[in-house]
Order: structure tokens, then C-alpha cells, then sequence
């Protein structure tokens, strides 16, 4: 009953005060509003690299041969010939935590068509690669096993390559492109997919059946690169073991001696550049953090003057019997109460602005619960920690000097 | 005081001493010794010159105050050892007061002042609410409960604060000055109401320096010096009621609209 009898007399202290009360509160929102902005601007830009990074692929392992190693020359990832088709049937068939695997044979080279040409890569694949990527074709279709199988000159085009060649209303389905002088069937354009993490063209690229790039294009008879991909994010470590373990077996290596080949994860290009974003978005919350402690001392000088200005008020309540505890509580709890309704209503200011920020520049912004959380107990930290010294001055006052005060 | 034979002490205060030290050689005594005794249902009026003591006599026995030396009993309880938070139940509890400058909340209407001492015990809001109208239907204020302080006049706003100080049904009600910011009608209409409140048995206290005004009380007692002076029984009572009849009407109209 007290209790709520206080709250009510806070409530109509801030309610006959109103501008003043709305101006003190203008820090605390505006704080508030800023933590919460700067929270989902950082959030957001880490769902973009999220984003990017899932664009290559989802869960994505690359297996690439060992470096050759001629009298102590080292020549670089994936020149060994180590790494078979037959390895990687095997990697299919016995590795649990696989679930998709192709091979990745790179054959780059001029690409005609009529008067037009263009210097592209091309990628020798299996027809599960547009699974691993997650990637569409978007006209016409894409290859099939039994085209691996018989070796079929057919080609996929990427988006880039098609205006290259074909400008922007060309039509490529059905015509014969060049690829190092050797005739391809266009069957399929790929959906646009953009650039990646890097800032590569992912759309400039031509995929064509593996054995056909193998046989026409870089006469090599191994595997130079695999793409993997695992049945969850969470799987990725236990994918990597198990590869590891099986083309050890596979390749006799006992258990002394280095691996002939390399599993590389996308996902430690994404750790990194999430932590630089991280700092950024800490340090963004830090400053709109200085905002909020501003407001807080709005606070705190507010109730300083409301205890002066109300020293009458204070002595009144305390004649007809209010103890020292009920004076803090009443100012403390006004107190708390102005910070939370700042609080509140920075919260609505900063997710109203962050979706206005994403409408106008259109810049990806994602609000997190925890950021709400945070901000709002925040700020009602802040309403105690700074209204308790003006709360315990109107406390302390006596009775009779408050009385007779002018 | 011959008619208060049988009748409960309210207040025994005995020898109290009141030294107020300014700096560290100065040491004011505002009260030398002080004793006095109130009954149920007394009508006192304290006067003496500024600097007499009474107003620090006022802020002890109004338990806002402690006394240097000497014993305060209130209703039976001995208060002078009470700590800050003891005397605000004691307050509370047994006290009411009613100040010259009114000492309302503004922009508080008339019955939510009223209800102000019940907020701090433990009292539910049905009741409150129903404490308080009576109170201030007793001081004829029961048409105004939801007038603020500035759409009052003086008389009106010192009923309100009389109605305050009735609310919690103390043991005593203390005045100081009550109608020192009022004219001389609205004064006489004022005091009819401790009048009125005095013959339903309600026991009060008064401050003034006026005569006119202390000699609608029963007891005269003066203080000089920190002392008191004298005390003895009003054999002359002024009938508020009475007196308003001899003076002219002049401010009923600014009064009651």
C-alpha cells in the first residue's frame, strides 16, 4: 500500500513538471536510442558478412593436394597429385559428416563466341556443386552425372560471362561458345550471386562437367581441388577429422609424417572478419554509452534542483510523520521512474531509427533482444546510481529548517 | 487548573532546556527550564515577544525538536529519547499541526492534502479517502474537496490545513500562528473552527502574539526569556461565533467565490 502510494506521488511530481520532465528524459532517450541504433548497425553488418560468407557455400571444406616438394623447393597448396577421383568417391561413400563433394578443376582461358571474347575461369564440377554453393541455375538447366560420365561438351554460364559475350539481351542457351578453342554447348545460365567476401566476381565463371575439363582443357589426370560440404556448421571439425583420418589410411601415411593434402574451412575468413566488427560495434556502443551516462547526470542535476526547489514539500511530509527512508524512497523511485520512461522511450526512438536508417540508406540493421535488455537496465542503473545523492540529500534535510525555507 | 481535575495528561513536559551552540563559544539557550502540563481537551494559546522561546518551545513539544535536557511525556510516552525516524511515527501518530503560511502541497487539491498524513501508515485507500472527507466536511470544506490550494482563499486553505492536521485524530493539534496570514474576519472564522473543535473534546495548542486572537482560548501561557512568565485560565472567553456577528460582511463575497 505504500508503496504504491509513493509511486503515485512520483508519478504526479513528473506529471506537474512536464516539460521539464520531458527535457531531463531527452538525454536518457537519445542515450538509450543511440545504444540501440549503434547495437543493430554492428548486428547488422555482421548478418552481411554472415551472408557473404554463406554465399560461397554453406559448411564448406576445400581439400586440396599437399605441396610438391622437388629437393627442398616447395611449389604451393594442391600441387602434389596426390588426391584421386577415387579418393573422393571414397570420402562420399565413408565419411558420415559429408554430405556433398566435388571435384573443383580450374581451367582458365579465352572464351569465344562469334566476334566477342572474354577471359574467364572455368570450373570443372560435378552437378552437386550448385548444391554445395547454394547456387541456381537460372535459365536453362544444368548438367547431369550421366554428362560427367560420358564427358559431354556442355557449359554453364555465370552471369558476367554471359554479358561479356552476349550482351545484355543475348540469349546464350543452345549456342557454341570457345573455350580454349573448343567447342561448348550452352545449356544453362547461372543466377547472379554477386561478389564475395573477398570482393570476387563470383558470377565470372563458366562450370562445365569435370571429366570434360579434365579430358579437353587441362589434359591433368588428378583431382587439383575438392569442394566439401558438411551436414551442419556444427559438424565442420568432425568432417574434417574424418576426412583426414580416411586419406591418411588411403594414402599410407603413417602417423610420423605430414599429410600429403589440405582441408581449408571458410569459416576462419569469417571469424576474423567478424571480430574487426565486433571492436567496431563495441566501440560505437562505448560512445553512445558516454550519451547515456550524460543523461544520467541530466538526471541526477534535475532531482538536485527538484530536491531544492521542493525543500518545503520535503518538510511538510516530514511534519505530519514521513521517516527519512519514505522521503528517499519517494525522490529515488521519481528518479528511477524518469529513467526508465527515458528508457523506454529510447528504446522505441532507437528501433524506430534503426528501421529508418535501413529504409533511407539502406544499410542492414538487426535489433537483438539482449541489446534491449542491456540498454534498458542500463538505464535503470543509471536512475538509481544518480538519484540516490539528490534522493539522500531531501532524506537528511530536518524537518524544521525545511519548514521555514523560502 | 481547577476544571481539569479527572481529566488525562496529554503533556508533561518537566525542566526541559533547549541550547543551541553557534560556532564553539556561542551558546544560545532558548529555553531555561521548562515545565508544563496539558490535559484532554485544553484550549491553550503560548505568546510571548520574538526570541521568547516559544517557537522552540513549539518545535519540541511538536516532537520536531529534541530538548537539551528534561523529560517530554506525550500521551504517556517519553519522546525526549526518541530517534529521528521515532518521533516521524510519533508525528504521525499523535500530532497535528497547522502552520501560518498554511503549508499545503500546491497543485494538490484540497482532499488529497488532507489525506497526506495517512499516506505514511499502513491505512487502505478506501478508508483514507473516507478519513479525509470527514475531516474537511468538519472544517465546512466538504463542497471544495477537489479545489487546488490557488483556487482557495486564505481562510479556505488554513481549513484545509486544519483538516490535515484532524485527519490521523491526534492527541493534540499545535497551531503556530494560524491566522497570522489571514485578515482580521476570516482570524475570528478560523478560531470559531478550533472553537468547534475544541468542544468536541480535541485538544490544541496555539501560538499567537495577537491578544485578540489568544483570548478565544481558555489558557493564557507567556513565555520571556526562555521562561515561562505566566499561566493562568482565560476568565474572559471570546465566542467566535459571537464576534462575527459584530463585524461587517464586507469580504463574504471575495470569500466564498
Amino acid at each position: 500500500m505504500k508503496t504504491l502510494n509513493i509511486l503515485l506521488s512520483a508519478y504526479r511530481a513528473l506529471i506537474r513538471n512536464k516539460m521539464r520532465t520531458l527535457l531531463t528524459m531527452l538525454g536518457m532517450i537519445i542515450g538509450v536510442g543511440a545504444v540501440i541504433v549503434m547495437l543493430a548497425i554492428g548486428e547488422g553488418a555482421q548478418e552481411t558478412i554472415k551472408e557473404s560468407i554463406n554465399s560461397l557455400g554453406s559448411n564448406i571444406l576445400i581439400l586440396t593436394p599437399g605441396s610438391y616438394n622437388s629437393s627442398g623447393v616447395r611449389m604451393g597448396a594442391g600441387t602434389m597429385s596426390s588426391i584421386t577421383e577415387d579418393d573422393l568417391n571414397a570420402i562420399e561413400k565413408e565419411c558420415s559428416a559429408v554430405k556433398y563433394i566435388t571435384p573443383q578443376i580450374n581451367a582458365s582461358g579465352q572464351i569465344i563466341f562469334g566476334n566477342m571474347n572474354w577471359s574467364s575461369r572455368t570450373q570443372g564440377v560435378k552437378p552437386e556443386y550448385l548444391e554445395i554453393r547454394q547456387w541456381k541455375v537460372e535459365f536453362g538447366e544444368m548438367f547431369t552425372d550421366s554428362d560427367v560420365k560420358a564427358g559431354s561438351k556442355v557449359c554453364v554460364l555465370g552471369q558476367t560471362v554471359v554479358k561479356n559475350l552476349f550482351g545484355e539481351e543475348g540469349d546464350p542457351i543452345d549456342q557454341t561458345v570457345r573455350i580454349r578453342n573448343k567447342p561448348f554447348r550452352v545449356i544453362g545460365v547461372l543466377a547472379k550471386k554477386g561478389q564475395n567476401a573477398e570482393g570476387t566476381d563470383q558470377d565470372d565463371i563458366i562450370i562445365a562437367p569435370y571429366t570434360t575439363v579434365l579430358k579437353r582443357l587441362t589434359w591433368m589426370p588428378f583431382i587439383s581441388s575438392a569442394l566439401i560440404s558438411c551436414i551442419s556448421a556444427e559438424a565442420i571439425p568432425e568432417a574434417t577429422n574424418q576426412i583426414s583420418e580416411l586419406l591418411r589410411v588411403r594414402h599410407k601415411i603413417v602417423s610420423a609424417d605430414a599429410d600429403d593434402f589440405t582441408i581449408r574451412n571458410q569459416a576462419d575468413i569469417a571469424t576474423m572478419r567478424n571480430q574487426t566488427n565486433e571492436t567496431m560495434t563495441i566501440l560505437l556502443a562505448c560512445i553512445a554509452g558516454v550519451s547515456l551516462l550524460v543523461g544520467g547526470i541530466g538526471i541526477m542535476n534535475i532531482m538536485l534542483v527538484s530536491v531544492t526547489e521542493r525543500t518545503r514539500e520535503i518538510g511538510i511530509r516530514m511534519s505530519v510523520g514521513a521517516k527519512s527512508s519514505d522521503i528517499l524512497t519517494q525522490f529515488l523511485i521519481e528518479a528511477i521512474v524518469l529513467s526508465m520512461l527515458g528508457g523506454t522511450l529510447g528504446i522505441i526512438l532507437g528501433i524506430s531509427g534503426s528501421k529508418i536508417l535501413t529504409r533511407a540508406l539502406e544499410w542492414k540493421t538487426f535489433i537483438t533482444t539482449s541489446s534491449v535488455v542491456i540498454s534498458f537496465s542500463f538505464s535503470l542503473a543509471i536512475g538509481i546510481f544518480f538519484g540516490w545523492y539528490p534522493a539522500r540529500k531531501a532524506a537528511m534535510l530536518d524537518p524544521i529548517d525545511a519548514l521555514r525555507y523560502e | 487548573m481547577s476544571d481539569n481535575n479527572g481529566k488525562r495528561k496529554i503533556i508533561e513536559i518537566s525542566h526541559v532546556t533547549k541550547v543551541y551552540h553557534l560556532g564553539d563559544e556561542v551558546d544560545v539557550h532558548a529555553l531555561r527550564g521548562v515545565s508544563l502540563d496539558i490535559h484532554e481537551g485544553e484550549f491553550i494559546s503560548i505568546m510571548g515577544a520574538s526570541g521568547s522561546g516559544k517557537s522552540t518551545f513549539m518545535n519540541i513539544l511538536g516532537c520536531l525538536d529534541k530538548p537539551t535536557k528534561g523529560n517530554y511525556l506525550l500521551d504517556g510516552i517519553d519522546v525526549s529519547g526518541l530517534n529521528r525516524d521515532e518521533l516521524a511515527v510519533i508525528r504521525n501518530k499523535k500530532l497535528g499541526f497547522v502552520f501560518q503560511g498554511f503549508n499545503l502541497l500546491s497543485r494538490t487539491s484540497a482532499i488529497e492534502n488532507t489525506e497526506l498524513p495517512l499516506f505514511y501508515c499502513s491505512i487502505s485507500q478506501k478508508k483514507r479517502k473516507s478519513k479525509a472527507i470527514q475531516a474537511l466536511e468538519r472544517v465546512g470544506l466538504g463542497e471544495r474537496m477537489h479545489h487546488y490550494p490557488n483556487q482557495l482563499s486564505g481562510g479556505q486553505q488554513q481549513r484545509v490545513a486544519i483538516a490535515r492536521s484532524l485527519v490521523n485524530d491526534p492527541a493534540i493539534i499545535l497551531a503556530d500562528e494560524p491566522t497570522g496570514n489571514l485578515d482580521s474576519r476570516t482570524s475570528v472564522e478560523v478560531m470559531g473552527i478550533f472553537q468547534e473543535l475544541n468542544e468536541t473534546g480535541i485538544t490544541i495548542v496555539l501560538v499567537t502574539h495577537e491578544h485578540d486572537i489568544a483570548d478565544f482560548t481558555k489558557r493564557h501561557v507567556i513565555f520571556k526569556d526562555g521562561k515561562i512568565k505566566s499561566d493562568k485560565a482565560n476568565t474572559n472567553i471570546k465566542i467566535a461565533s459571537e464576534v462575527l456577528k459584530t463585524l461587517p460582511a464586507i469580504d463574504e463575497i471575495e470569500v466564498e467565490e
